[in-house]
């Protein structure tokens, strides 16, 4: 259904390198409007990789990546401006400024990017740390929140101008199961009341299975995507044993054959 | 970066009642492009002609997120100020849902917490100085951990951390040889320059070499040196302690029951206490030659009557004098550097503040030494 959708983020023979040490190899995908897609794997697969290219802070080796009809790839500024308009990331870690209190780094790209007087920004900041439930710590430091709360921080900043696109590094990781069921309920709400179409990169197979519509899942020695579609699909039916042990949560082949308890 | 003014005409559509109802009928995609200027506008139609009451209507809205929500909240506040009833006509579900997420029926959720009273100006000098007392006693504590692990390292070398003095050794020293160096040298060049004229005046050029000798030995020498290390070094011992305090390195090694006093400051002592004394005797020999480039070339002294004449001004109680107080102002930079370091709360600008204070307080506690030291010498 989704694949006669004009696809709203474009990869095609993507390959990403760190010097001599290729990650990602011949890469395509599509991101399609309001859908909600994870990008799964194991540790050192190179999601986080695929994510920096996605956003533009790292140019791929080969390839192209268009979002919404904007090459990215092609070293021209104002196509990139125009791209970055239309997207918002949330880092793994938060990446919140330091020396700012929450409100200021919510109201920053508010501030910067529309001409609201003084007090209607303040409202809508207010507003929108409330709706990630840290309606009363607008006036903290980033370094006097817990890591919860730096993280629907992060999130309220990554939605300050209601992106059409947004990229989340981990958004659960290292969150306890309560908080974590809260994003995955905002993620869902956010992505139903506004229609905004997510990127996600996780572990938690809570997400995959409650959250997204879709999922890609990259392999390491495979350097790119080894399956996608839908996750209860894949769990049910893909033959691939890298697949089937990620979505079973079994470890490693050789790992157990040498050891049972 | 430029804001474009939207266009806001098919945004929004007024129908005014005879009765004095105004009807808003907002269209199309309300986002941040357009929130500002819908606000304005918007507030401006309603102050114009003031209604009985306003009714909005979100049915042909094709996009709504919450910069739609700041514009009706924006509009109901504008109108409670002028006592105008506010109706919304039943949404459409998105815009509904949108409006739910950010309580727009309930603001009294979302509002601002009461900010807790500041208390009276007592009250605050008093926590002002509770807070100052604290940093006193921290200094104190700090001062006497240091200690305890240097004597603990002098009656047990091998828990120095060799290879890090020595690294210390080398950041610290020798790569602030170039520099010190080429200020001690211009340091010479000056003295001996602005000397020249006024000595040559009474036919005592000879005694440039003296004063370039004895002011560079006891007193200049050892004060560039301590505030050429202060902001070379000092900083750096604050930067990196602070990094490590707020990444959790330290109470990963306080974890591992090995004391950072011990594994981060005691090396840093060692290594400034070492080297300072060897650069500020480097400075010495630099300014005596840059002294002696100016008395040759302008002066017309012999290179040996230079020398023997700043040989005849020195003797060793001068040059042990200024390298004692080179290894004291040592000791104190490297220690304000680690204090300044541990010290560190918070995020990436309070590192900047360490490293910014380290160089600050170390020249200050040079200065403050120095004259000490001057005081004690007077009334030996």
């Amino acid at each position: 259904m989704t694949e006669d959708r004009k696809a709203l983020i474009e990869v095609r023979d993507l390959t990403a390198c760190y010097g001599d040490d290729i990650v990602l190899k011949d890469v395509q995908m599509e991101v399609y409007p309001n859908e909600i897609l994870a990008i799964i794997g194991g540790s050192g697969c190179g999601k986080t990789t695929l994510l920096r290219h996605l956003v533009g802070i790292q140019q791929p080796a080969a390839g192209s990546i268009t979002i919404d009809g904007n090459d990215i790839t092609n070293h021209d500024d104002g196509t990139f401006d125009t791209a970055l308009k239309k997207i918002g990331i949330l880092f793994q870690g938060g990446a919140l400024f330091g020396s700012m209190t929450i409100a200021e780094n919510v109201a920053l790209p508010i501030r910067e990017y529309t001409d609201l007087e003084p007090d209607a920004i303040s409202d809508l900041v207010q507003m929108k740390l409330c709706s990630v439930d840290l309606g009363g710590y607008g006036e903290h430091l980033p370094s006097e929140l817990s890591g919860g709360m730096v993280k629907r921080a992060a999130l309220a900043r990554a939605l300050a101008l209601n992106p059409e696109i947004l990229f989340l590094d981990e958004p659960t990781a290292g969150l306890d199961p309560v908080i974590s069921a809260e994003i995955e309920e905002l993620i869902l709400r956010i992505n139903h009341s506004m229609g905004t179409t997510m990127v996600i990169i996780t572990h938690s197979l809570n997400i995959i299975f409650k959250v997204a519509h879709r999922v890609i899942m990259l392999d390491k020695s495979a350097k790119g995507i080894v399956a996608q579609g839908d996750p209860n699909q894949l769990k049910r039916q893909n033959p691939n044993p890298v697949v089937r042990q990620f979505f079973h949560r079994q470890a490693g082949l050789d790992k157990r054959r040498s050891w049972q308890p | 970066m430029p804001i474009a003014t939207a266009d806001i005409s098919d945004a929004y559509h007024i129908l005014t009642s005879a009765d004095g109802a105004m009807g808003i009928q907002l269209m199309g995609r309300i986002d941040h492009r357009r929130a500002a200027q819908l606000i304005k506008t918007l507030k401006r139609e309603i102050a114009s002609h003031p209604p009985a009451k306003v009714t909005v209507d979100l049915n042909r809205i094709t996009y709504f997120d919450d910069f739609g929500v700041l514009v009706l909240a924006e509009i109901r506040k504008f109108l409670k100020e002028r006592q105008i009833p506010f109706s919304l006509i039943q949404p459409p579900p998105r815009p509904g849902e949108v409006l739910a997420l950010f309580n727009f029926d309930d603001p009294a959720t979302c509002a601002l917490p009461e900010r807790p009273p500041k208390g009276n100006p007592i009250i605050r000098l008093g926590e002002g100085l509770l807070h100052q007392l604290y940093h006193l006693r921290y200094l104190v504590s700090f001062l006497g951990s240091a200690a305890i692990c240097l004597l603990h390292v002098m009656l047990h070398p091998k828990k120095l951390r060799w290879n890090d003095t020595v690294n210390l050794i080398q950041k610290t020293g020798v790569d602030a040889v170039p520099i010190v160096g080429l200020i001690s040298f211009l340091l010479g060049l000056i003295m001996a320059f602005v000397s020249s004229l006024q000595l040559e005046q009474f036919g005592a050029g000879i005694y440039v070499a003296s004063l370039v000798a004895l002011a560079m030995v006891s007193e200049l020498g050892p004060i560039m040196t301590a505030i050429v290390v202060a902001g070379r070094s000092g900083s750096a011992f604050a930067a990196e302690i602070g990094t490590m305090r707020i990444s959790d390195e330290i109470d990963a090694l306080f974890t591992m029951g090995i004391s950072p006093t011990l594994f981060l400051v005691v090396p840093r002592i060692v290594a400034a206490v070492v080297v300072v004394p060897m650069l500020t005797l480097f400075a010495d020999l630099f300014a005596i030659f840059g002294g002696l480039v100016i008395s040759v070339s302008v002066l017309d002294l012999t290179i040996s009557t230079y020398i023997s004449q700043t040989i005849k001004a020195l003797d060793l109680f001068e040059f042990s004098w200024g390298l004692m107080k080179s290894l004291v102002f040592a000791a104190l930079i490297a220690w304000i550097g680690c204090l300044r370091g541990f010290q560190v709360r918070g995020g990436a600008s309070e590192v900047g503040n360490a490293a910014t204070s380290a160089v600050v307080s170390g020249i200050f506690l040079i200065i403050l030494f120095d004259s000490i030291f001057a005081v004690i010498r007077s009334y030996w």
